[in-house]
């Protein structure tokens, strides 16, 4: 059964090898928009520190979106998505294996990443290990979301606009919560209770989503 | 083994879109038997093969039940180019079955990549990457085919190899269906024309 859930997994993290600017896009993207928002904003500590929890939720939110649309894209031209479905394997692990695919391509670097992202921004040390905390919860969310909404374009031939229409209202609580996390860390308050929340929505994302992405791809294909 | 036919079609009609591409479809397909489904372009012979393998379970109207999973090979292969032909049949989606390197290796030499197992499939020709998806049919399979124009930029060679290795299929009780604008040399050919909205069976 979860022989697919290894078999997908392997297939998208050797892809991403083959093709490393995939990687390095979403994390290029999100360096930049770091390295922007000094001379946006002025280089002003206090400022761009009390930002900081916003703008690192932000970019990680939009690096998510941006990433996750060609997820399916290859499979669906190449016809590897119709194998899948042909060859009895179980769709809900497959799908789980996307999903989890895109998190560690897309999320984990980010996750490793965002201490440094974050320094740059003068985030208070305080908050520095719960945005890593939070995004480790919140980026598996993203994941979730986006390969669903992935899964549900990939027929369209010019799905983006409508991706991110679709996406945008499922991921902005997360956004919230997440940035919430990390500005009561900094202020001095109990997060454990947050970030609980958070975790206990990555493992309901990480359990049920892959039930949506199987009946979307089936429909997919069916155009 | 079972005697049930592997696929049987009873009064099945076949949709895409608003369009009815073929009514009344009364088929069976048993085990041993090799059909070639013909018909112009545009007859719904594609239709007529993903509704069989599964993959469009609304284009189906009436019934049709398949015995068992089946191997599908459709225009687009599952073939990745950013991948060797070894890895392709490794992390290929399309099997439950684990193959040995042994197994993969021996298909990948029958169908003429044995110099390329490590060369990114980008760097090969179509038909190469082609005959990457056909090595599938020398890896241990179901017992049903569903094969849609496997004869597409395979070379005389290639051709007579795709030839031996069905009636191989056939010889061990299996199944083939295929589709193309060639007949395949086989001794128990039989075809099943599609024209005007209708499938009619004709025998060889």
């Amino acid at each position: 059964m979860s022989n697919v859930l290894a078999k997908v997994l392997s297939r998208q993290v050797l892809l991403a090898f083959r093709r490393p600017a995939a990687v390095l896009n979403p994390l290029v993207f999100v360096g930049v928009v770091v390295l922007m928002m000094p001379l946006g904003l002025g280089p002003e500590r206090d400022v761009l520190g009390e930002f900081s929890p916003g703008l690192m939720w932000i970019t990680a939110l939009l690096a998510s979106l941006l990433s996750v649309e060609t997820l399916f894209r290859g499979d669906y031209d190449d016809g590897t998505l119709e194998q899948l479905v042909t060859s009895g394997h179980s769709l809900y692990f497959a799908s789980m294996g996307y999903l989890l695919s895109h998190w560690c391509v897309a999320g984990i670097p980010l996750i490793l990443c965002s201490g440094l992202f974050a320094s740059m921004l003068s985030m208070p040390t305080e908050g520095i290990a719960p945005l890593m905390a939070s995004l480790f919860a919140g980026t598996l969310v993203l994941s979730a979301f986006g390969t669903l909404g992935a899964s549900i374009t990939v027929a369209l031939r010019r799905g983006g606009m409508l991706l991110s229409l679709l996406l945008l209202p499922l991921e902005v609580p997360v956004l919230i919560l997440g940035a919430g996390v990390v500005d009561r860390a900094i202020g001095g308050m109990p997060i454990a209770d947050l970030l609980s929340v958070m975790m206990g929505l990555a493992m309901l994302a990480l359990a049920l989503a892959p039930i949506a992405i199987a009946a979307s791809i089936r429909i997919s294909l069916e155009v | 083994m079972s005697n049930l036919p592997l696929i049987r079609c009873y009064e099945a009609s076949i949709h895409r879109g608003d369009r009815c591409l073929i009514a009344d479809l009364d088929w069976s397909v048993n085990a041993g038997e090799l059909w070639q489904v013909t018909g112009d372009n545009g007859t719904g012979k594609t239709s007529l093969l993903r509704v069989l393998a599964g993959l469009a379970p609304n284009g189906l109207v009436g019934q049709c039940e398949r015995d068992g999973v089946a191997l599908y090979l459709g225009h687009r292969n599952g073939v990745k180019a950013d991948f060797s032909p070894r890895e392709n049949l490794s992390l290929n989606l399309g099997s439950h079955a684990r193959f040995s390197s042994k197994e993969m290796d021996r298909a990948l030499e029958i169908v003429g990549l044995g110099h390329y197992l490590d060369e990114p499939a980008y760097r090969l020709s179509a038909g190469q990457q082609r005959r990457i998806g056909l090595a599938r049919l020398f890896l241990p399979s179901p017992r049903l085919w569903i094969l849609d124009e496997p004869l597409t930029a395979i070379d005389v060679s290639g051709v007579s190899l795709i030839e031996a290795c069905v009636n191989d299929q056939i010889q061990r009780g299996g199944a083939v269906i295929f589709t193309s604008h060639q007949p395949l040399a086989s001794g128990t050919l039989q075809r099943l024309h599609l024209s005007a909205g209708r499938g009619v069976v004709q025998r060889v």
